[in-house]
């Protein structure tokens, strides 16, 4: 064995240049594919992290009828008291916080023109407020007791020409059907990064989302952030009681599980085409050199080596172009991805709807994908040998040997 | 002791439509020991004869013996079986591994014979000495003139110990000194270690060190 890859090695050091751009071909796909693999991977851990933040939390309590798509506002699928019912469930220990919010439909109306918009009426001090306060661009944040101001996303803002400051009528649905309209000053603009949720979204202090909707003391669920993630199904089947639905992250954004699934399915299409380019390059310099060493293979079947060692002899060059491709193409990859990983990619509105996707991709790169690449690709580059291999196993020893003169 | 027998062999080669006879009926025995010349002009069948009896090669008809065993009809695993250990070749063409050493090109068929290490180290140097190339162990053929090409060649035939060693031609590339000496090592080798040498030729100055000379002439013995 040790015999064969030596003359593997030797074999593959005669004509230096061709193996060196054999192996970069094999380095430059398996680099893209591990940037690639890292990019879907750092999309989709960005957009379920958004998701988390911003939206749906780790974990939500509803009533047993509330029906999120029609942002029910009838007092039956709301929770009473809601303040209690999240001091209760944050008085775990695994809970990071528990903050109660009502969602409302509405219009937001600035001179001619108009937009649909989200209401959101949250706790302004509850530290799962914080990536809209952080996210402040303009203006000044809201206070619980705010009664007359809102905030609104940049994004929104931009596109009805508003900056914070101006004043704006708001058109919200109540919890008795009707409408009902209020001005509002707008306190200040916010960026979460992610202006699919910037371009719909208005948060007032939780008691005026409360007042304009007519929900009185009530809120649409109570959002929990967990301290451990892992944590989720644990606490969702220690909440579980008969008034209340608990939904996990995982039921709350079932898009970009789906998404994910199709992305991974993709990958490995994405695996297929590139590895299969590349094994073509493999392919074509083990048959030059099974020609360029025609005589020779006849001189090794003379001395009795049987076909399948000769094969052998062509896998263990394949396997060493492979170790050589592959390491230069981890490398490579790595160093792209760590470099996206720090800094990212802006792509700006990406605008997915259902999916939250942030302004700037950020790869993930984790060992186990790396792992899953490397051996995929080794075992494509070995397959790619087979051809080459049976050619020069099938050589007549008599034909081999008159073959180099 | 017969080593190789031939009985009636003959050997049809077909290029396109046309058909030609390389053998037309050979019957031969070649015992123990011998150190025999197959001379005969180009086309007499010289090389097709050792292809047959080296195993390279299936004769269109007849038989070939190898230690008393048919090989006619082998197949092509079973033929290099029997080539391993048993036939050593020589080539015309100095057919060494061009990116092994001296050293790794006469370890090479101890290594397909799954000789332990200190047998191949001990084998190997015993052989390198014997062909008078010790010092140039672990050069590599390129860095090696023609006649140590050769002799390397004719230390690798005789590696695994054969039953037979079969050189086509094997001064044909070299000048005089050196075809003189890969002869006078063969014949010395042949007398110390009895092992059985088949050269095909057709130089005189090579045909004198045959004991026992078969002429070919249009794929008969003459």
């Amino acid at each position: 064995m040790i015999q064969l890859y030596k003359m593997a090695w030797r074999d593959l050091g005669r004509n230096r240049r061709r193996t060196f751009f054999s192996m970069l071909a094999l380095a430059f796909g398996v680099a893209l594919l591990v940037f690639m693999d890292s990019f879907i991977a750092g999309e989709m851990r960005d957009a379920l992290q958004l998701a988390i933040k911003l939206q749906s939390g780790h974990l939500q309590v509803r009533t047993a009828t509330y029906n999120e798509d029609k942002t029910s506002l009838k007092w039956e699928d709301l929770i009473e008291n809601p303040d209690a019912v999240a001091a209760r469930i944050a008085a775990r220990p695994e809970v990071q916080v528990a903050t109660p919010r009502l969602y409302a439909t509405g219009i937001v109306v600035a001179g001619d023109t108009s937009a649909g918009v989200r209401v959101v009426g949250i706790d302004p001090d509850s530290a799962a407020s914080a990536p809209f306060s952080e996210g402040m661009t303009s203006g000044s944040y809201l206070t619980a007791d705010d009664r007359g101001g809102l905030l609104m996303g940049r994004t929104l803002a931009d596109k009805l020409k508003l900056s914070s400051g101006d004043k704006v009528n708001l058109l919200v649905n109540t919890s008795n059907g009707d409408v009902d309209q209020q001005p509002f000053v707008i306190r200040g603009l916010f960026s979460t990064g992610t202006p699919g949720y910037d371009q719909n979204t208005i948060f007032l202090p939780l008691s005026k989302a409360q007042a304009i909707a007519r929900a009185d003391n009530r809120a649409s669920i109570i959002l929990i952030l967990l301290k451990d993630q892992d944590q989720t199904d644990a606490l969702a089947a220690a909440l579980q009681e008969p008034a209340y639905q608990i939904k996990t992250y995982n039921q709350m954004n079932p898009l970009l599980n789906e998404f994910e699934q199709y992305a991974n399915a993709m990958m490995y299409v994405f695996y297929l085409i590139v590895l299969g380019i590349t094994a073509t390059v493999i392919v074509n310099t083990l048959v030059m050199s099974v020609f360029e060493r025609t005589r020779e293979i006849g001189i090794l079947s003379a001395m009795g080596m049987r076909g399948g060692r000769i094969m052998a002899m062509f896998f263990a060059e394949s396997s060493l172009l492979a170790v050589g491709g592959i390491t230069m193409g981890v490398a490579l990859g790595s160093l792209i991805s760590a470099f996206v990983q720090r800094y990212g990619i802006f792509i700006g509105d990406f605008g997915v709807t259902g999916i939250f996707i942030g302004e700037r991709i950020y790869t993930y790169l984790t060992l186990k994908d790396i792992i899953t690449l490397a051996i995929m690709a080794f075992v494509i580059t070995l397959l790619s040998a087979i051809y080459p291999a049976m050619v020069a196993a099938r050589l007549e020893p008599v034909e081999a040997l008159h073959g180099g003169k | 002791m017969e080593v190789t027998r031939v009985e009636n062999v003959t050997r049809v080669f077909t290029i396109g439509k046309v058909e030609t006879q390389a053998l037309r009926g050979i019957s031969l025995s070649i015992e123990e020991g011998e150190f025999t010349a197959l001379v005969g002009p180009s086309g007499s069948g010289k090389t097709t004869l050792l292809q047959l009896l080296g195993c390279l090669d299936q004769p269109t008809g007849g038989q070939v013996f190898v230690k008393g065993q048919d090989v006619s009809r082998l197949n092509r695993n079973q033929r290099a079986d029997m080539r391993r250990g048993t036939i050593g070749f020589v080539f015309q063409f100095f057919a060494l591994i061009p990116t092994l050493t001296a050293y790794e090109n006469i370890e090479m068929p101890l290594l397909l014979n799954k000789h332990t290490p200190t047998e191949r180290r001990d084998r190997v140097m015993q052989l390198l000495e014997a062909v008078d190339l010790a010092d140039r162990a672990h050069h590599r053929p390129d860095q090696m003139s023609g006649g140590e090409q050769q002799r390397a060649a004719v230390a690798r035939a005789l590696a695994p110990h054969p039953a037979i060693v079969l050189a086509d031609e094997p001064t044909a590339n070299l000048d005089t000194a050196n075809g003189e000496q890969v002869m006078d090592i063969m014949t010395r080798l042949n007398q110390e270690t009895g092992v059985t040498f088949v050269f095909a030729t057709h130089d005189p100055r090579v045909i004198k060190y045959a004991r026992r000379v078969i002429t070919l002439r249009d794929g008969i013995v003459a």
